[in-house]
């Protein structure tokens, strides 16, 4: 299987910390690959690298063309999407305005897929973002991306403060976006990457320290607890947050 | 009864000539976060470059003024997106750098007009119409008000639609609210910086041409003057918020005129300062809920 990403050395430092270290993976073309970590070891970051929204040293490459120094909005452009941890959707603008927003001009939009995944955005279209509950928020920060041909999905921490059954149907949609573009996945609920995901990228202190198929680092409790300093696989390890705002880094 | 209806539109006037400076200022803060130190210059550069046009412009009769003020407008667009492209750009993200670029930009634009047009006031040629008055309930209302006041309808009305009813429109207000995501949906969010600087140049262009006309003169340090009242108006209405700049235009011109008429000549100046230390202390995030 090709890979559509790949990072040799990828370092960012930002204020005077040394927040990735050198970072190598790729990503092969199509499915679900996880980023796992304990909190603040650098996985935001290594997608926002990625995306040029933080300066980064070493090589990126997507669909065989060096990315690193590439303005955001042309990486953007290039097919790769991005969802980012708390969503961000623009809370003055209504949902229909969010969307728009998110048109390639020049591109149909698909509006179809979109309206088939999360129904209920149609029928809150004329609201302001910023009133909606957290899953509709994130069901708008995934329609943006689902909108334009994107290659590749970087989703960061889809979960994050949602009610188990929205996990869930977070975890459904997901499963259904990676059927027809490759998704690179951020995500602290190691249940739903034991569901969804094919290969997990573990990361530490700034550093890529394990990479093997997703199922097979789940299933060795040892290792997960080693890892990610949790006791199985079963758990979630997002870290409780008492207040508003992210705390990836 | 008609001292007081002078007051009030002469205080709507200031408030709308303030607006047309302060606009700009706004949604250039709103969107970039960059503190324009240089928008008086704008202004300045487009009310000589109005002044210059009408002395060439004599032969189109009743058209040379507004032509002229289409001149200064496209005057201070051009050098508010030149002064975005070439000293802005390079600097995004490096605040105490832009801040100084400006506040020297501004310097440099008054000792360039001062060099160029001397240091005193310039009379400015007013179409006739703009001199003569107006009866309304028994005030003799000079003309010149009703302009400005007129102008900055049609820049608010303007503003409003762009911003309502274009996709350019719809990035601003995303911008304003978060500039990194609006990137991230693989939107150039520099051109759309490059036009807000634009129209912000443009808007403090027709300020300063419209205030040479109120003032019946221009000089180089016309544009440093009123900057200081826009500053003052845009922390007031909130950054980034057109609506909240046009309010507290309005309240800052009314409040000048009502203290200076009604209280002691000159206190104008001092009632709209302590009027905005009032409103950050009640509203530190401005009218609109904007902080800066």
């Amino acid at each position: 299987m090709t890979d559509i990403l790949r990072l040799s050395g990828v370092q960012v430092r930002i204020a005077g910390s040394h927040i990735l270290q050198g970072i190598d993976f790729a990503v092969s073309a199509g499915g679900v690959t996880a980023v796992l970590g304990r909190n603040g070891v650098g996985k935001t970051t290594t997608l926002k690298a990625i995306l040029g929204l933080v300066p980064s040293t070493g090589t990126i490459e997507f669909d065989g063309a060096r990315i690193d120094g590439v303005p955001t909005h042309r990486i953007v452009r290039s097919g790769v999407g991005y969802v980012p941890e708390d969503r961000e959707v623009f809370a003055s603008l209504t949902v229909e305005e969010n969307l728009e927003l998110a048109e390639v001009p020049g591109l149909d939009a698909d509006y179809d897929t979109v309206h088939e995944l999360f129904p209920e955005l149609l029928q809150r279209r004329k609201q302001r973002a910023g009133t909606l509950s957290g899953g509709q928020q994130q069901m708008v920060a995934l329609a943006r991306v689902l909108l334009g041909p994107a290659k590749l999905l970087l989703v960061d921490e889809p979960t994050k403060g949602l009610a188990p059954k929205l996990v869930t149907e977070v975890g459904d949609v997901l499963a259904r976006v990676a059927q027809r573009t490759t998704v690179l996945l951020v995500e602290q609920s190691l249940p739903l990457v034991r569901r969804i995901a094919d290969t997990a990228i573990v990361i530490d202190t700034g550093r890529v320290v394990h990479v093997s198929d997703a199922a097979s680092l789940l299933a060795d409790e040892s290792l997960v607890n080693s890892l990610l300093g949790v006791a199985g696989a079963n758990v979630d390890v997002t870290p409780q947050r008492t207040r508003a705002g992210g705390s990836g880094t | 009864m008609s001292s007081l209806i002078l007051i009030l539109v002469t205080g709507v006037g200031l408030g709308a000539l303030y607006f047309l400076v302060a606009s700009g200022l706004s949604l250039i803060y709103g969107l970039m976060h960059v503190l324009n130190f240089a928008h008086g210059a704008f202004l300045t550069a487009g009310a000589y470059a109005a002044w210059v046009a009408t002395a060439h412009l004599s032969g189109l009769g009743g058209w040379s003024f507004p032509v002229a003020v289409l001149v200064g407008m496209v005057v201070g667009a051009l050098i508010g997106a030149l002064v975005e492209f070439f000293l802005i750009r390079p600097l995004y993200r490096r605040h105490i750098e832009q801040v100084l670029v400006t506040v020297g930009l501004g310097l440099m634009g008054v000792a360039l007009f001062t060099g160029i047009w001397g240091p005193d006031p310039l009379p400015f040629p007013r179409p006739a119409w703009t001199t003569g008055t107006t009866d309304i309930g028994g005030a003799a209302i000079p003309n010149d008000r009703f302009l400005l006041i007129g102008a900055a309808g049609v820049l608010l009305i303007g503003l409003v639609l762009l911003l309502r009813y274009t996709r350019i429109g719809l990035i601003i207000r995303a911008g304003v609210e978060n500039r990194s995501m609006v990137q991230a949906l693989g939107i150039d969010v520099r051109r759309t910086f490059t036009l807000v600087f634009a129209i912000g140049g443009a808007a403090a262009a027709l300020g300063g041409v419209l205030g040479s006309v109120y003032l019946g003169s221009v000089s180089p340090g016309q544009g440093t003057a009123l900057l200081i009242y826009a500053f003052i108006v845009v922390v007031i209405g909130g950054f980034g918020s057109i609506g909240g700049t046009a309010l507290a235009a309005l309240v800052v011109g009314l409040v000048q005129q009502l203290a200076n008429y009604y209280l002691y000549s000159g206190i104008g100046d001092v009632s709209v300062v302590l009027l905005l230390a009032a409103v950050l202390l009640v509203r530190p995030a401005g009218l609109t809920g904007k902080t800066a």
